[in-house]
């Protein structure tokens, strides 16, 4: 199909995320400070709408110098994004797993020009 | 005709998102592997819980309670004398499963109960020809420290659902709830119910101290042999029990303790020789996935073959009596694929085991995670995801799949 026009770069600026489906195939955008990234829409544990969900820091649980926990907290600086259906969370810049697994979201070319957000199907 | 490609904005889902939007890319699943002649049958879902416990309780017969019921809820009578855990309230992993919370989408049809029309959506989503459904209000009820309030709410929901629920959609089936800590009122239950249209079974809660082979439940099980209708045993989490309590996250929690009540409870059931006693009786064993079946037949015949004398009843093996029993595939753990078609064998998955989606709870399974697994035949696919629970169920075949089954 090539490179299809999806939205405005200025919608994309305003609300952060795009999830389009472009003759079926279903594509996350995600403005990610000044980066632009894009995700098949599509959880590769069940299939599920993964870039239909929530962002969300990923968490990490802090130890004091002795090894003991202090709880579990948000992790400044990440952001991920969580497959609505089972919670499986996804780095949402490198599209990894969260946790102890290879899992990893399909990326798919994105860029932005002319005022458009372009992605290639 | 364009060459233009067809664009259209998806959207966010939340905890108002409805259930068609949620569950879109299971009709797209479906259709990507031309499910569309599979009969498919869900023996275990859990729509419209807190927001149905209203209309429960108009269906409790003794006033007294009634009325105080009334007064739970800041007056909505939510929550009313149920003996929940906080834990079934973490389901949403901290937000993140948003429908985990429950399901709030908007529902303008006032013809039907709010759970009909949820759950015609999932049906429809999922490709269903059948849904027996459960609220999980009710699991956490056999532990209710007042024992009359477990026949009391019981009773209740029964006749919620066969007089107000079941009338509107013959697609939904129910397994009702045996409140097992009065043998006496579940032999009336049975004795109640059985018969009434869309009565499939009889479900006995997992979570609750209650050994199944004391003599006093022989009636119950009789009863149920003798009218052909399956007993279900239904897991749920405990985090009271003295093991449990010692884990400190939901996760660890539920991994175990949805296992343990069901391992305790199948152990008591073969190891007293119930099936010997109701070979006919049909014996279900509901959400405690599949893994513990294999461990506990493998470990059940070690001990029973070094300690005879203390299983006398039986005749086979212990595996081989639980070969014999049926189960629901979910929460079907699939990180091992090796070890699950160990499994599928182990459980004469063929005729035996049952799709269960559990919707809408976190951990749901969608049918194609049957329909995807690499070891199985088509034949077997057909039967785990219908076939076998339409002749458990006694289920009428629908016209356009009856030449495939």
């Amino acid at each position: 199909m090539g490179e299809v026009l999806v939205a405005s770069q200025a919608a994309l600026a305003e609300e952060g995320r795009k999830v389009v489906s472009v003759d079926g195939v279903e594509i996350g955008i995600f403005l990610v400070g000044t980066e632009i990234v894009a995700w098949l829409n599509h959880c590769p544990h069940q299939g599920g709408p993964v870039c239909q969900g929530r962002l969300m820091k990923a968490v990490e649980e802090r130890l004091d110098d002795d090894k003991k926990s202090l709880g579990i907290h948000y992790k400044e600086g990440s952001l991920n994004i969580v497959c609505p259906w089972h919670g499986f969370e996804f780095d949402v810049r490198t599209g990894k797993y969260a946790g102890a697994s290879s899992l990893k979201l399909k990326s798919v070319p994105v860029s932005i020009r002319d005022g458009g957000v372009y992605v290639r199907v | 005709m364009s060459d233009q490609p067809k664009i259209s904005e998806l959207p966010i889902i939340d905890a108002y998102t409805h259930s068609n939007d949620i569950l879109a890319k299971v009709q797209q699943q479906s259709a990507d592997r031309r499910m569309e002649d599979y009969l498919i049958v869900d023996v275990d879902s859990h729509i419209g819980d807190a927001e149905a416990w209203p209309e429960v309780l108009k269906f409790i017969e003794n006033d007294a309670t009634r009325e105080a019921a009334a007064f739970f809820g800041g007056g909505t009578g939510r929550g009313a004398f149920i003996n929940n855990q906080p834990g079934l309230q973490m389901q949403h992993v901290g937000g993140r499963i948003p429908h985990g919370a429950a399901l709030q989408e908007k529902i303008d049809d006032k013809s039907v109960p709010r759970v009909v029309t949820l759950a015609r959506r999932a049906m429809d989503s999922m490709g269903l020809s059948y849904q027996v459904f459960f609220p999980s209000a009710l699991l956490f009820l056999g532990m209710h420290p007042v024992r009359e309030m477990e026949v009391e709410l019981a009773l209740a929901y029964n006749r919620w659902i066969v007089e107000h629920v079941l009338p509107h959609e013959p697609r939904m089936k129910a397994m009702l709830y045996l409140p097992f800590n009065t043998p006496e009122a579940a032999e009336a239950m049975v004795k109640r119910f059985i018969g009434a249209k869309g009565v499939c079974g009889f479900l006995v809660t997992s979570t609750r101290y209650a050994p199944v082979h004391a003599n006093e439940y022989m009636r119950v099980y009789s009863m149920l042999e003798e009218a052909g209708m399956p007993i279900g045993f239904h897991a749920h989490h405990n985090w009271n029990n003295e093991y449990t309590k010692q884990l400190n996250r939901f996760l660890s929690m539920h991994a175990i303790s949805f296992v343990l009540s069901n391992l305790v409870h199948m152990t008591n059931w073969v190891i007293n020789g119930l099936p010997e006693r109701f070979p006919k009786l049909k014996v279900m064993w509901i959400e405690s996935g599949l893994a513990w079946v294999p461990f506990l037949m493998q470990r059940l015949d070690h001990e029973y073959l070094m300690r005879v004398s203390e299983a006398p009843l039986l005749k086979r093996l212990p595996s081989e009596y639980m070969q014999e029993m049926f189960y629901t595939v979910q929460p079907m753990e699939a990180t091992n694929m090796k070890l699950l078609e160990g499994t599928f064998e182990a459980i004469k998955a063929d005729t035996q085991l049952l799709y269960a989606s559990d919707w809408p709870h976190w951990d749901f399974d969608v049918p194609s995670r049957i329909y995807d697994l690499p070891f199985l035949n088509e034949q077997s696919k057909r039967n785990i995801l219908g076939g076998n629970a339409a002749k458990v169920f006694n289920l009428e075949i629908p016209e356009r799949y009856k030449s495939k089954y």
